[in-house]
């Protein structure tokens, strides 16, 4: 307290070196709560990764329930569940990465060389609606295409004279289902990020390319392209440390959570949820989460790594 | 500039192109619309349309016959997305400040403090037990707020923008006598009104679309937030159409006026999603905004 005093009272040309150190008082202040927030919500759950390697009780608590070690995650590994949810989790997450990147990248160039700005404002606006809602509402969306009975997509098929199909039961069609939903809520929100590195292109480059006499194609896949490269590249990055991570609303509400589509839509977040809220089983569960964030932790560092090593401008950190 | 023939040509397509997509877009919502209008026999026999085979206003009076719950959900929401969203913003601008000071002592340790909860997770088990037994959340409003306050990835984006802002004006704040704590709230906020405008609106759109902390922890029937009573909602039909595939008697689980039906849960879906999907597209500047001025390297 003191010494906030004295800075206050020589406070026209203070001594450098108190100065600082009030300055670095209240700096500290400042940063206290939020870093005891995170502390308290990030940190403290990371100790209780070791119910992980125990057989939780809730009567017991972390501290008393007894010892296991490695037995849940051997009982996860071995399971004929982690073959299918680790499956479905990387390979619907890879193609959600490709399909995502290629159509928002492909969004954005079509609207950068649309040349009236007012109409791809009024574009845009319409593109990002779907991002505003949430995947309990996009679930109802999807019923009333998919509804068996009276669903859009069946009634198309009958028009032309196929076959209804029961969606809700036929696990195939649905890594499908779950692209074009995943497209739809985020294809415009996504795009915005390469339009907005389009737009920051130095306008010479293009004049340039024109006096050399290139083509419209040859702009877009020899000037416009290549400057998105670093922002696909950091992209790409954060969502490969995410990829066994799956985006549990879409997986949830899109095929509200019906069993019969658990051979394509169960991955590891569906399933760490349902090991612990519907079977109880703590232990497992967290075993579970706890494999998810390894895996995940190495990924992004391997990546980065990896990124580092080719072009150490392009890494992350 | 003259522009050429083939341009306009190309124009044309590329603008067509667009609308298509954008009709593909919008077609859902008008779907739901649409049958939230549609007479519940008719939607059953002839299937969901744009525009109703037999409108019919029945699914809404539905609705509003009996809004204590609905609107008890709307209220629940608004308190605590606001509430989110204010000390969510503020509590991350007070530490992202901090984070641009060249001579703070452990700001680099800071730094990574905060980058490596965004590498490594205790996972939801643990967030799970230590909310419901031991800081007692569960059932409280508190539980959509406080554990959900400080995101390292906004943070990062406040202190990117923050060291945008000239060195000049805060040093002469330093000479003319200025605190750090003046300093912030008086020159950093205000200044900053792009990035705060988008994590306060990311934050409190987050808020709420939120259904995941309701499924979690919430059992009152008070506490419910809007989009976890949608949910129930959708839920609640399931389990009726699966006793009648079972063979059981519905009437004896409920009476069968007391149905939700296809209409009356497109219906819910517009009441809970319509007012948001009118507010947001105004705010949506400072979102397209803030996803550039976010989009540097952190």
């Amino acid at each position: 307290m003191e010494a906030i005093f004295l800075a206050k009272s020589n406070a026209v040309m203070p001594r450098k070196k108190r100065k600082i150190s009030v300055n670095t008082i209240q700096l500290y202040a400042l940063a206290a709560i939020p870093a005891a927030l995170v502390f308290l919500f990030c940190y403290v759950p990371m100790f209780g990764i070791i119910i992980s390697f125990k057989n939780y009780r809730f009567d017991t608590g972390i501290f008393n329930s007894a010892w296991v070690g490695l037995d849940n995650l051997k009982v996860f590994l071995a399971s004929d569940d982690f073959a299918r949810i680790a499956w479905n989790t990387i390979y619907m997450n890879l193609v959600f990465m490709v399909v995502g990147t290629i159509c928002a990248v492909l969004l954005a160039v079509v609207l950068f060389e649309i040349t009236s700005r007012k109409a791809v404002k009024t574009y845009q606006t319409i593109l990002i609606t779907p991002n505003f809602l949430s995947w309990v509402v996009v679930g109802y969306m999807g019923y009333a295409i998919l509804s068996p009975t009276s669903g859009v997509a069946n009634n198309i098929i009958q028009m032309f004279g196929g076959k209804p199909i029961q969606w809700y039961s036929e696990p195939k069609y649905w890594p499908w289902i779950l692209t074009i939903a995943t497209e739809w809520k985020g294809v415009g929100m996504s795009s915005v990020v390469y339009y907005a590195s389009l737009m920051g292109i130095d306008a010479s480059l293009f004049e340039a390319a024109k006096i050399d006499g290139a083509n419209r194609i040859q702009v877009a896949w020899h000037i416009t392209i290549p400057q998105l490269i670093p922002v696909v590249i950091v992209l790409s990055i954060l969502s490969i440390g995410g990829i066994f991570r799956g985006d549990f609303g879409l997986f949830y509400q899109m095929s509200r959570n019906v069993p019969d589509l658990y051979e394509t839509t169960d991955v590891m977040d569906t399933y760490i949820f349902r090991v612990m809220r519907i079977f109880g089983d703590f232990s497992l569960s967290s075993a579970a989460g706890l494999m998810q964030s390894v895996v995940g932790f190495v990924t992004v560092v391997v990546t980065n790594a990896i990124v580092k090593f080719i072009d150490p401008d392009k890494s992350l950190f | 500039m003259i522009k050429s023939k083939s341009s306009i040509v190309t124009q044309i397509i590329l603008n067509t192109i667009i609308v298509i997509l954008c009709c593909l877009i919008i077609y859902p919502f008008l779907l739901v619309v649409g049958a939230s209008f549609t007479d519940e026999e008719a939607l059953i026999n002839i299937g969901y349309k744009i525009i109703p085979a037999k409108a019919s206003l029945k699914a809404y009076e539905y609705v509003f016959k009996n809004p204590a719950a609905i609107l008890n959900a709307y209220k629940v929401t608004f308190i605590f997305s606001v509430l989110r969203m204010v000390f969510s913003v503020l509590l991350q601008a007070m530490i992202a400040y901090p984070l641009t000071k060249k001579f703070l002592k452990g700001r680099t340790g800071l730094s990574f403090y905060l980058y490596f909860t965004m590498l490594f997770s205790g996972g939801m088990v643990p967030s799970y037990i230590l909310t419901t037994q031991y800081l007692h959340l569960d059932d409280t409003i508190w539980v959509y707020i406080i554990p959900c306050l400080v995101s390292p990835w906004n943070i990062f984006m406040m202190r990117t923008f923050f060291a945008g802002i000239p060195n000049a004006i805060i040093e002469s704040a330093y000479i003319d006598g200025a605190n750090e704590f003046r300093i912030f709230f008086t020159m950093i906020l205000p200044l900053s009104k792009p990035i705060l405008a988008y994590i306060a609106l990311t934050t409190f759109l987050g808020a709420w679309n939120d259904w995941y902390t309701s499924m979690l922890y919430i059992n009152k029937d008070s506490l419910i937030s809007l989009q976890y009573l949608l949910q129930r909602i959708m839920k609640n039909l399931e389990v009726l159409q699966n006793a009648t595939a079972m063979g059981e008697d519905v009437s004896m689980l409920m009476n069968a006026a007391e149905i939700p039906g296809e209409t009356v849960r497109m219906a819910m879906a517009v009441v809970v999603a319509g007012p948001a999907l009118v507010v947001f597209p105004f705010f949506q500047k400072y979102f397209v905004r803030g996803i550039t001025v976010g989009s540097v390297k952190g």
